[in-house]
């Protein structure tokens, strides 16, 4: 023999999200007791367990109800999709409805429920069941007397059950102080679920804890479920770990000066983005930017709107140039238009998941989130964001969403419940400076990336959204008209440099030319000088040969020799 | 037939036939029992206006959901109308005959 750890052999449900938290389904072979106050779907689980068993896990089962006559039940979960009549056709349902009317019944003696042992016996063995539900014994109470038979009875149907190796889910209603009525929990020890059905500010929501499972663990809290046209969904339908994988694949914002501020490419691919701001800082149209740049690329998108009809966001996003309706058409964008107070939050949560697993798209936006939040329900909208955030990141799909905040109150502080949530956090704000309101944006954060941490002016033009670097200077940040003053101001200065300098060039120029022309006339007046006493100079030396020929002249005509003539050479 | 069965007294109820029904699970103690009390209350009641089906469930197990059985041993009371349910061994004669309506209810429990 191994020592591996062996599982509690179970049988799977086949309800969304119940298989999850409670580890692979309910105890197999054994009963199990689900309670809760009336209306909070204790049946219709029960018939869920039973129409899946039958369809999904070729698990026959029959359904023994005690409150409604079989031909209501067939009718109540045909709504539901599931086609009772059709399984019983099959030999996969068995449904018998035990009916006992106390005023026709007389009690005298002891009496036992061998009755009802041998009708569940003959409809076990008619199909072959594997999964039976008692659905609500407890009822026993009231048609039959003597309460003391009946426990004991009950105590050795459970046995019987188990004897019978049937999965059984035995149901009850919710007590005083007892989880059910009649104490049921005594007997069916395996494992006991409650459903609870409450009304909080007005929404309901139901509720599903697993209080106990004999020799298993399970998810202990209490985990919101809902009944909608396909059965029944436990939420979370994701697991319960941080195992997404994270991709390092980047998209791009659809906003050019934006991507470039985020390290130059964008979101992460799978990624959370929160945008948030006060109301019209155009939280809604870099979310339409996004969604457009998306389908230019093919990629689906699912856009949950939550305060405009498509309708008008189409026509609010043709008014900056973003037109979103043909994606529309070509079927890459499609928008859900519900109001958040319709429904409680898990049905909203349900539909959206719903919503991703028929569109499948590679990017959801919703918009805005904390339309959500309603009086004191911050921590369930919390969690029901947390499991939404999990599920897109599980699907690697980007999730953009918007949060309105308040002015008045911190721009983060609003955001906390959510913000560690969040990889990329968008800050759109009101800059109220000279009179007028701008728009400026900054990354918050961003996980994984080089991010600007420089506040961009934020413009909505009818070419979709701008944004401009905003006037930093001696007088503070500066934005809108203020910008645009403080740009023409240098604009002018920068002006009047270029003319100075043009200026001192021409004067330059001017006085170079003037100097040119000083020193040519100086040039042109030494030319003369020049030649003047180059012709002096001449003049002397003609003088002088011509002395000098006079002398000899006069020395031949003296008849004198040469050598006088070469002395006064020598002397010279 | 009867048009008020709920205020038919016994006087009345002395000239109708009766179908009974007793459905048992089984050679039990309890079964043999309720066999035994039922035969002389009605021997003893109802003599010569009476027929008595003793049904054993293991026998005929589909005719438990027919006519509605959780507990055994049951008798069922098919006429005269009303229909009428008595559980138990059959050991409280009174009850049964109450059941049966040879006793009105009220005086029963004033006699108790």
């Amino acid at each position: 023999m191994s020592y591996t750890r062996r599982q509690l052999a179970k049988a799977p449900t086949g309800i969304q999200g119940l298989d999850e938290i409670t580890g692979g389904g309910l105890p197999k072979g054994r009963p199990t007791l689900i309670c809760g106050n009336t209306g909070c779907g204790k049946t219709l689980l029960a018939i869920e367990f039973l129409v899946r068993g039958a369809t999904q896990f070729n698990e026959p089962g029959v359904f023994m109800a005690f409150e409604e006559t079989g031909k209501d039940l067939i009718q109540n979960v045909a709504s539901l999709g599931f086609d009772l009549k059709g399984l019983i056709a099959r030999k996969k349902l068995a449904l018998d409805s035990v009916y006992i009317e106390r005023s026709e019944i007389e009690e005298s003696g002891e009496y036992d429920l061998e009755g009802l042992f041998i009708r569940l016996g003959q409809a076990i063995d008619s199909i072959g069941a594997k999964r039976v539900v008692l659905d609500t014994i407890e009822s026993l109470f009231a048609g039959l007397p003597n309460p003391l038979i009946l426990r004991a009875e009950l105590r050795r149907l459970f046995r019987w059950l188990k004897a019978k190796g049937v999965t059984a889910i035995v149901t009850g209603e919710t007590g005083q102080e007892t989880l059910t009525r009649q104490g049921l929990e005594e007997y069916v020890s395996d494992c006991v679920i409650v459903l609870d059905h409450r009304v909080s500010e007005q929404v309901s929501s139901r509720r599903l804890r697993v209080v106990k499972y004999r020799g298993s663990t399970h998810g202990t809290n209490e985990y919101p479920f809902l009944i909608d046209e396909d059965g029944i969904s436990v939420l979370p339908i994701t697991s319960l770990g941080l195992q997404q994988t994270a991709s390092s694949r980047r998209i791009p914002t659809g906003v050019a000066r934006l991507d470039a501020m985020l390290g130059g490419a964008g979101y992460f691919r799978g990624s959370s983005v929160l945008i948030s701001g006060t109301a019209g800082t155009g939280k809604s149209s870099l979310a339409a930017h996004f969604a457009e740049a998306a389908c230019r690329r093919g990629e689906k998108v699912l856009f949950f709107a939550f305060e405009e009809s498509p309708c008008q966001i189409m026509r609010n996003m043709g008014s900056i140039g973003i037109d979103l309706q043909p994606w529309v058409k070509k079927g890459l964008l499609q928008f859900q238009a519900t109001r958040p107070t319709f429904t409680g939050l898990e049905r909203h949560l349900a539909t959206i998941h719903k919503a991703i697993n028929v569109f499948k798209p590679e990017v959801v936006i919703v918009d805005p989130l904390n339309s959500f939040i309603i009086g004191s329900n911050e921590i369930e909208v919390k969690s029901m964001l947390m499991r939404l955030m999990d599920f897109l990141k599980m699907k690697q799909i980007t999730g953009l969403f918007t949060s309105l905040t308040t002015s008045g109150g911190s721009l983060e502080q609003s955001e906390a419940a959510i913000s560690s949530l969040i990889d990329t956090w968008l800050l759109v704000r009101d800059i109220e400076f000279g009179g007028e309101r701008n728009r400026g944006l900054s990354i918050l954060k961003s996980r994984g990336m080089v991010h600007s941490n420089q506040i961009r002016e934020f413009l909505l033009t009818d070419h979709g959204v701008e944004l401009r670097d905003v006037y930093v200077g001696a007088s503070g940040m500066l934005t809108g008209s203020a910008r645009l003053t403080q740009e023409a101001q240098e604009k002018a200065a920068i002006l009047g440099h270029d003319q100075e300098a043009d200026f001192r060039r021409i004067e330059l120029e001017r006085k170079r030319t003037t100097l040119e022309a000083k020193i040519a006339v100086m040039r042109a007046e030494f030319a003369m000088e020049e030649i003047a006493s180059v012709k002096i100079i001449g003049q002397e030396k003609a003088e002088k040969t011509q002395l000098l020929h006079d002398r000899a002249d006069m020395g031949l005509s003296r008849q004198a020799d040469a050598k006088p003539n070469k002395r006064t050479r020598d002397e010279e | 037939m009867n048009k008020k069965p709920a205020k038919s007294t016994p006087r009345q109820a002395e000239s109708k036939q009766y179908v009974l029904r007793l459905f048992v699970a089984g050679q039990t103690p309890k079964s043999i029992r309720a066999i035994m009390n039922i035969k002389s209350i009605c021997e003893e009641n109802l003599k010569g206006r009476y027929v008595l089906d003793v049904i054993d469930l293991y026998q005929q197990p589909q005719l438990a959901q027919g006519d509605q059985i959780v507990a055994v041993p049951t008798l069922i009371k098919k006429l005269p109308p009303p229909l009428r349910r008595i559980i138990g061994d059959m050991s409280d004669t009174e009850r049964v005959l109450v059941g049966l309506d040879l006793r009105i209810k009220s005086r029963c429990r004033e006699n108790q």
